[in-house]
């Protein structure tokens, strides 16, 4: 009989550190899916970010760098230039992308580097106890935005859609935006997550999964509550979906997304 | 490539002795005056189908040499001061993992933005380690464009050699000047050391998996990490010095100068020779590991010193501990770009000896 479920094998068989009802660690799983299903766990480099997942070299069964925050999009480069044949994974968080590292990756994407960027988008800064990210939605709490995010008087600028951002440049290739608030989500980003690694093995551009995920520790909520907060509010403001296809491939394109 | 002489920049030479030394990634950012460093390697690099990449920031050039080195490819970046300080918090990222790679400095005049004359000012920026936390990397300062490229060389052996960052802390006299270069040929890339913690090709061996990462939240294990760090900094002190040294045993006053200040002390040694004074040179050619040992025995001696510094006086200090109150440690500097004169560094030393 086929196993229909099992735990991956590039992923150890530990317990995480991550709190009960945190997306970090489903991407985790749906990475290493991906790479055992294209058999590239020996092949594969994951560059850490700077943030929960910070841990991700604890979990992954492979080889990784860990780049200071935001420099990980400079470092992935670097690793991917010396080694072209392997699948390198720059795994980032908002914080880490859009705010400390948004030259590093702006300029990593228009390049064209060919390594795959895993933007987990929480809309806060988990790690370092729940502060304003440049995704947080507008009248979204956080420790340094203690009334909601406010653009007007306040000052604190508005959410950043990374994926509609970085598809203007011409080195990016693939850019889908998903989510892992129910099954059929956590599907859809596993497919989108498939078709990014089969094109970087293939030697195409710059491409990106953005991946909206609950942080229910520093949301303030249940994990359950998370999940609908995340289809309330996130959602309807970040579309999911393929948002950017340039590939030469001929990847089906992968249906779209659920709610 | 096989040995050739040739007529060259000193920055040109610095690269030039990279690609031979093999080095197979460099990555820049413009900043004068180590601009045509940069162009050079553009040049080579991409003609030699090597990773040549202008980066968005030396932020971001440090942190793709980490990325490079950290597969265990020869890696390089230069700048010049402003540049150098951004990369501080990548160099601090590379000593805290372990990943040997090669930065050079062509130093020009600050603080700040100040100007683009040569400048020695960056000497304690470069040998206490720079940025954050406890480190020190190799500190290499060469005195002439033959130097500059023969260090250059030497510094990727050292960086793998004992898995450390090592700077080359030119100036830009040292970067713009031209003169005859001979060049070692060509390292064969299979002669390079084995680099086993290096990440990727796991599946040509199926050894364990390597994490090239300086992080690590368990005090009692960060500091077992840095301690071990520390003893190889101890071998490195006792097996790495370099110096050079001239007329120290008949001087009645020893010169203390590295880079271009001991091309100046030198004109100023030969001028008083006329005068009769004899005067001696001592050079440190390693910066870090400080020729601390050396010293100490020349003050024992009872040798007094003049150091002579492009800065308001950086080196003096680690003379001062050197010597450690034995003889008497006297100082010259000029900074913001000013080049102290032989002249001016002749009278110093007259007026040291009374003479
Ligand atoms: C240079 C530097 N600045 C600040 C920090 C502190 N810091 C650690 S993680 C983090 C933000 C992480 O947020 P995000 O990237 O959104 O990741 P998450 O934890 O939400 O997954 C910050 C600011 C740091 N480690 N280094
Ligand atoms: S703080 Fe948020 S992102 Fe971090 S582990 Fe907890 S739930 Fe996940
Ligand atoms: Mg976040």
């Amino acid at each position: 009989m086929e196993l229909a479920y099992g735990h991956p094998k590039s992923l150890k068989p530990i317990q995480t550190k991550y709190c009960p009802g945190c997306g970090h660690g489903v991407i985790h799983r749906l990475i290493c899916e991906v790479i055992d299903e294209l058999g590239l766990q020996e092949r594969s480099i994951i560059t850490n970010p700077v943030g929960c997942s910070i841990w991700a070299d604890l979990y992954f069964d492979f080889d990784s760098v860990q780049p200071p925050h935001g420099r990980t999009p400079a470092a992935a480069t670097g690793v991917k230039r010396m080694l072209p044949d392997h699948l390198v994974v720059c795994y980032q968080g908002d914080g880490d992308l859009a705010a400390i590292g948004t030259a590093e990756i702006i300029h990593a994407a228009n390049r064209g580097e060919k390594f795959t960027t895993i933007f987990v988008n929480n809309a806060i800064y988990g790690m370092t106890g729940g502060q304003m990210a440049p995704t947080t939605l507008v009248g979204q709490k956080a420790t340094t935005a203690p009334n909601g995010r406010d653009p007007g008087e306040a000052g604190m600028g508005y959410p950043i859609r990374v994926c509609e951002l970085l598809g203007q440049l011409e080195g990016t290739k693939y850019l889908a935006r998903g989510a892992v608030n129910n099954a059929v989500n956590v599907r859809k980003t596993k497919q989108y997550i498939k078709k990014a690694f089969e094109a970087q093995m293939r030697g195409e551009g710059f491409t990106m999964v953005e991946i909206l995920s609950q942080c229910p520790t520093n949301w303030g909520l249940e994990p359950g509550a998370a999940v609908e907060w995340l289809e309330k509010n996130l959602i309807p403001f970040y579309q999911l979906g393929e948002i950017k296809d340039k590939l030469d491939g001929a990847a089906a394109p992968v249906k779209e997304a659920g709610k | 490539m096989a040995e050739e002489k040739r007529l060259m920049k000193g920055n040109e030479a610095i690269g030039e002795a990279a690609i031979r030394a093999g080095c197979r990634a460099y990555f820049g950012y413009p900043i004068t005056p180590q601009n045509e460093l940069t162009a050079y390697m553009a040049r080579h690099m991409l003609d030699l189908k090597r990773t040549f990449i202008q980066a968005e920031s030396e932020v971001s050039a440090i942190n793709m040499v980490f990325g490079a080195a950290s597969t265990g490819a020869r890696s390089m970046t230069s700048s010049s001061s402003p540049g150098i300080s951004l990369k501080q918090e990548g160099i601090s990222y590379a000593c805290g993992a372990d990943v040997p790679c090669v930065i050079v400095n062509v130093a020009r005049s600050g603080p700040g933005l100040g100007g683009i004359s040569p400048s020695q000012g960056d000497y304690f920026q470069s040998t206490r380690g720079g940025g954050h936390g406890d480190y020190y990397t190799f500190v290499l300062a060469p005195k002439s464009v033959q130097e500059a490229a023969d260090l250059t060389y030497l510094a990727f052996d050292l960086a793998d050699k004992w898995r450390v960052p090592v700077l080359i802390l030119a100036d830009g006299l040292i970067g713009q000047m031209m003169e005859g270069v001979v060049f070692p040929k060509e390292r064969d890339p299979s002669s390079l050391p084995a680099k086993p913690w290096a990440t990727g090709n796991q599946y040509k061996t199926h050894r364990p998996i390597n994490h090239v990462t300086s992080l690590n939240l368990m005090p009692l294990e960060l500091e077992a990490q840095n301690n071990r760090r520390f003893e190889r900094y101890a071998e490195i002190a006792k097996s790495e010095v370099r110096y050079e040294e001239m007329n120290v045993d008949k001087a009645e006053l020893i010169l203390v100068a590295y880079g271009s200040s001991s091309r100046i002390s030198l004109g100023a040694i030969q001028a008083a020779k006329a005068l009769g004074i004899e005067l001696g040179l001592f050079r440190p050619i390693s910066l870090w590991p400080f020729p601390a040992k050396r010293m100490a025995e020349l003050a024992a001696k009872g040798k007094r010193f003049l150091v002579v510094e492009m800065s308001k006086g950086q080196m003096v200090e680690d003379v001062r501990l050197a010597v450690n109150g034995k003889s008497p440690v006297d100082f010259y500097g000029r900074c913001g770009g000013v080049i102290p004169t032989e002249e001016e560094v002749l009278a110093e030393a007259r007026r040291v000896l009374g003479k």
